[in-house]
């Protein structure tokens, strides 16, 4: 992991900077506004707000982009979470009569974290997070993206670095916004192959037939794991990493595998041996047949939480928030540069240019924020044309009257 | 809901019409005038069969044979319709299939006025009615299934011939049962993914752009998802009537004790508080408690840390044998101090949760206890979790391990791993508690862990300590120390229909003995 400069004891010194003179406080608004297509949108968002000393204040609203700007550079939250669009305006939700206070609509959101993958990782633990373990949200973006895309027919979805060890994703489509905890639910579980905790070694089970949706996610895996697994992390290199991806191969060729390695070392050839067994096993079609794929998702396969995306009110970091345990910014992912983005050099750039060096500067325009908020724009331009649409059907309506 | 009230009567063939088949919609309620005393029947005898649903749908893989069997024996016990063709002649003894299906009717929306009250209750019968709801629909013919579809106004749309020739091969990889000739048979429909959750869920459909490509032959599925989202509404609107039906004397007892009895204890209400101390909980763990606690028990002194769903499940599970609040925070707290998280740490993150478990927090809900039927179905454990039924979530070859360790015998082992793999986890948890505490058939039916705990207990001390509740939960009448109002109360309770009290009673046992 990178040293860094970053002293989080100077948090309050930098946050007031950072609000006054980078965060893009009208394409925020333009965001959550939604094009003013449905009254009260932004009105009944509710924000949460992490203060210095772990103060936390939940059912923050604004009334206008103005009045959340003052309040924000006022109070310069460490954090700020995004929280669903209640019935009423959260900040008056203790007047309103109980039971009639609701969330109603939500981005449908997704949240992968790298510690969920301790178990496959061996370069890196808990927080920490390298350019050899990126890359499995690298695959997970893509795995997850394309499904959104092509299997739900989602078109508007934003990736955002968390800021310290994963990504996540909002997709804010309407229809997803409306979606009900039930299909959110199910919506997560669809996406998810990886079943079990600390007492199941084998966290992947295919059978026949293979559904067209595990087709595309292991043709996206196929193409990051001989870099990935076999050389970055090594996994039939070393003999612990060996014995646990045998641990996971059926019993009548645990034994053939091990003899096989005796006699060779190298992780690729290694590799073929395995997959040359499960071809012979596919052919008899017996159970268990596909377990070199099982491998291969069970070390590179997103694993989400699906509790995050179940909750139409749950509470989720927002982008541009700043992580007060790294300094990093939340930043919006451009996929299109997805296999050059580096979170690490985030910080050393971004801190440069906006904190040291920020009287050189009079705005984030001349920042290395500048092209994330650029990628922010052209998001938020594709989804306004399809809000225009909505105002036009709206006073379309309104005319018939 | 004002059937009690009103005047017009429906003439008798009124309900030809109405019940003019075996399974219906409950879209409309019931307009005729009902004696209490029918009320009362048909209310207690529908839970009974939802009670059976309930108990098969763990115990059996659904609509398998013995399910089925076993819930065409309850429907007839308890003279249910379940299938069109099954006593139409005109016996001389029991109700003719109307009165059945009457009586089907008017209890559905009984019961909906006794479940509407909390999410809890109203996710439970709704689990139920759809369960039914799906064993009678399995009865029906294909023609009956699509008359079906007509009355539920579901806009779907068949692809056309060419379409299904494109997809074909994706069609027949997404389902086990979609072959080849299905595609070409069969006429497959786009219907939007939020109308086909479960299969959407569990993978079993091909989706695209948004929607899923069902067979004529997985209809069924849809309907259901439909059947579930009425009546969840409708559960909604109904439970804003409810203050006027509440105030009807007659019926306010009856709606009350239908709500509590569904889960016998939900040990909820704190008995023995302070009986145990911090110190008795390691050796406890060991002798009482159900394998997940003491498998959570475990988890938490290795890692001095358990993540959020074993911190609610164990917690709450603490909270039912007896820990008081600061017990409570006293016990995480110097277990979470071995660990990484330092005292300051402590308070502000985690007391906060404990203290929202005991009410005091927040909505200030008191939370209840997990029962055996939370832990196997919500929640699934992931990496670094350690909550969840072992008999369920864990590797067979771990627990096996496990049990192996905790010095179960091989010929146990292999009795419960039998269990397992049958599905019957709650009966696997009571054969670990057989073999644990050396008897050899257990009296009561497993559905909770604290259950477990004081049964447990009982056994272990011949049952002096801890009091087995057998008394309605709704209102305590140990309320002993209350004196004077308490008095009048009971007065007025004995003087309240003796009918009520025989069927409350009845109840009652019938849920001990379940």
């Amino acid at each position: 992991m990178p040293s860094s400069d970053y002293d989080p004891a100077s948090l309050p010194d930098l946050l007031p900077l950072y609000y006054r003179r980078l965060f893009p406080f009208s394409q925020y608004y333009r965001w959550l506004n939604y094009g003013g297509v449905q009254k009260n949108y932004f009105q009944n968002r509710e924000f949460s707000f992490t203060l210095k000393d772990d103060i936390y204040v939940r059912y923050q609203s604004f009334t206008t982009q103005n009045e959340l700007e003052k309040e924000m550079q006022k109070m310069n939250p460490y954090k700020i979470d995004i929280g669903a669009i209640y019935s009423h305006r959260p900040n008056q939700h203790n007047t309103v009569k109980s039971g009639t206070f609701q969330a109603l609509e939500k981005e449908l959101v997704f949240d992968i974290d790298m510690t969920d993958y301790d178990d496959v990782r061996s370069c890196c633990s808990a927080a920490d997070i390298c350019c050899k373990c990126w890359t499995l949200m690298t695959i997970a973006i893509r795995i997850l993206d394309r499904a959104l895309r092509e299997d739900f027919g989602f078109q508007h979805l934003l990736w955002v670095y968390s800021g310290r060890r994963g990504v996540h994703c909002w997709v804010c489509d309407e229809a997803a916004r409306k979606l009900s905890v039930a299909a959110r639910s199910a919506v997560a579980e669809y996406l998810s192959l990886i079943k079990g905790g600390e007492e199941t070694v084998k966290k992947v089970v295919l059978t026949d037939p293979i559904h067209p949706f595990i087709r595309e996610s292991l043709a996206v895996v196929e193409r990051y794991f001989p870099r990935y697994a076999l050389q970055e992390q090594d996994i039939l290199g070393r003999k612990e990493s060996v014995d646990k991806v045998l641990s996971l191969v059926p019993e009548d060729i645990l034994f053939t595998l091990q003899q096989d390695f005796q006699n060779e070392k190298k992780p690729e050839s290694r590799w073929k041996l395995v997959r040359d067994q499960a071809t012979k096993k596919q052919a008899t079609a017996k159970k268990g047949q596909y377990f070199e794929k099982e491998i291969m998702l069970q070390y590179c396969y997103p694993r989400l939480d699906v509790n995050v995306s179940k909750g139409v009110n749950h509470l989720l970091k927002s982008p541009f928030s700043v992580h007060p345990k790294t300094g990093r910014i939340s930043v919006p992912i451009n996929l299109k540069e997805l296999d050059v983005f580096d979170p690490f050099a985030l910080f050393e750039q971004t801190c440069k240019y906006s904190f040291i060096s920020f009287h050189f500067f009079t705005d984030y325009k001349r920042t290395t924020l500048a092209k994330y908020v650029k990628y922010f724009d052209q998001f938020l331009d594709a989804m306004a044309r399809s809000w225009k649409g909505e105002l036009l059907r709206k006073s379309d309506l309104q005319k018939e009257f | 809901m004002q059937f009690m009230s009103r005047q017009k009567k429906l003439l008798p063939n009124s309900h030809t019409e109405l019940y003019g088949q075996c399974l219906q919609f409950y879209g409309q309620p019931p307009l005729e005038n009902i004696a209490l005393s029918e009320f009362e029947t048909f209310a207690v005898e529908r839970l009974k069969l939802l009670k059976t649903v309930e108990n098969l749908g763990v115990s059996y893989v659904k609509l398998s044979e013995q399910y089925t069997k076993k819930l065409d024996q309850e429907s007839k016990n308890l003279n249910f319709p379940y299938r069109a063709d099954a006593d139409d002649r005109k016996s001389q003894s029991g109700p003719s299939e109307i009165e059945k299906r009457r009586k089907d009717h008017i209890s559905h929306f009984i019961l909906r006025l006794a479940y509407c009250q909390t999410e809890d209750l109203r996710r439970w019968f709704i689990q139920q009615e759809v369960d039914l709801f799906r064993y009678r629909f399995s009865y029906l013919s294909s023609k009956q299934k699509l008359e079906f579809l007509h009355k539920n106004n579901l806009q779907y749309d068949a692809i056309s011939v060419e379409e299904k020739k494109a997809l074909q091969d994706k069609l027949v990889n997404s389902s086990y049962a979609v072959s080849g000739i299905t595609v070409e048979d069969q006429d497959f429909y786009k219907v939007p993914f939020q109308d086909a959750l479960d299969l959407v869920r569990t993978r079993k459909v091909y989706l695209k752009a948004g929607y899923v490509y069902i067979p004529h032959q997985d209809i069924v599925t849809i309907i259901l998802n439909d059947f579930r989202t009425r009546l969840s509404k409708a559960l909604a609107l109904t439970a804003r009537s409810l203050p006027a039906v509440h105030s009807d004397e007659r019926l306010q007892p009856l709606l009350n004790h239908l709500s509590h009895a569904y889960v016998g204890q939900d040990y909820s209400i704190q008995k023995n508080v302070g009986k145990i101390s911090l110190e008795q909980i390691d050796s406890l763990s060991g002798k009482s408690f159900p394998l997940c606690m003491r498998q959570l028990h475990q988890a938490l002194r290795e890692n001095h840390h358990l993540r959020h769903g074993g911190r609610m499940q164990y917690g709450l599970f603490l909270k039912g044998i007896g820990l008081s609040l600061e017990q409570a925070l006293q016990f995480w707290r110097s277990e979470f101090i071995r660990g990484k998280v330092d005292a300051d740490k402590f308070d502000k993150a985690y007391a906060y949760s404990i203290r929202h478990m005991f009410g005091k927090e927040g909505k200030r809900t008191d939370y209840t206890p997990y029962s055996c039927m939370k832990v196997i179905l919500s929640n699934p454990p992931s990496q670094g979790d350690h909550h969840g039924c072992p008999f369920r979530h864990s590797d067979p070859e771990l627990l096996k391990q496990k049990l192996q360790f905790y010095k179960v015998s091989p010929s146990g082992i292999s009795q419960i791993l039998e269990l397992v793999k049958g599905m019957h986890y709650q009966l696997a948890c009571q054969k670990y508690f057989e073999l644990t505490h050396n008897i050899e058939d257990i009296t009561f039916s497993l559905n909770h862990p604290n259950q477990y705990f004081v049964e447990s207990q009982k056994v272990l001390g011949g049952g002096k300590d801890i009091k087995r509740e057998m008394d309605t939960p709704q209102r305590s009448q140990e309320n002993s120390g209350r004196g004077s109002a308490a008095a009048r109360e009971a007065a007025a309770a004995a003087n309240a229909s003796q009918h009520l009290a025989e069927m409350t009673e009845e109840l009652d046992s019938f849920f001990q003995d379940a």
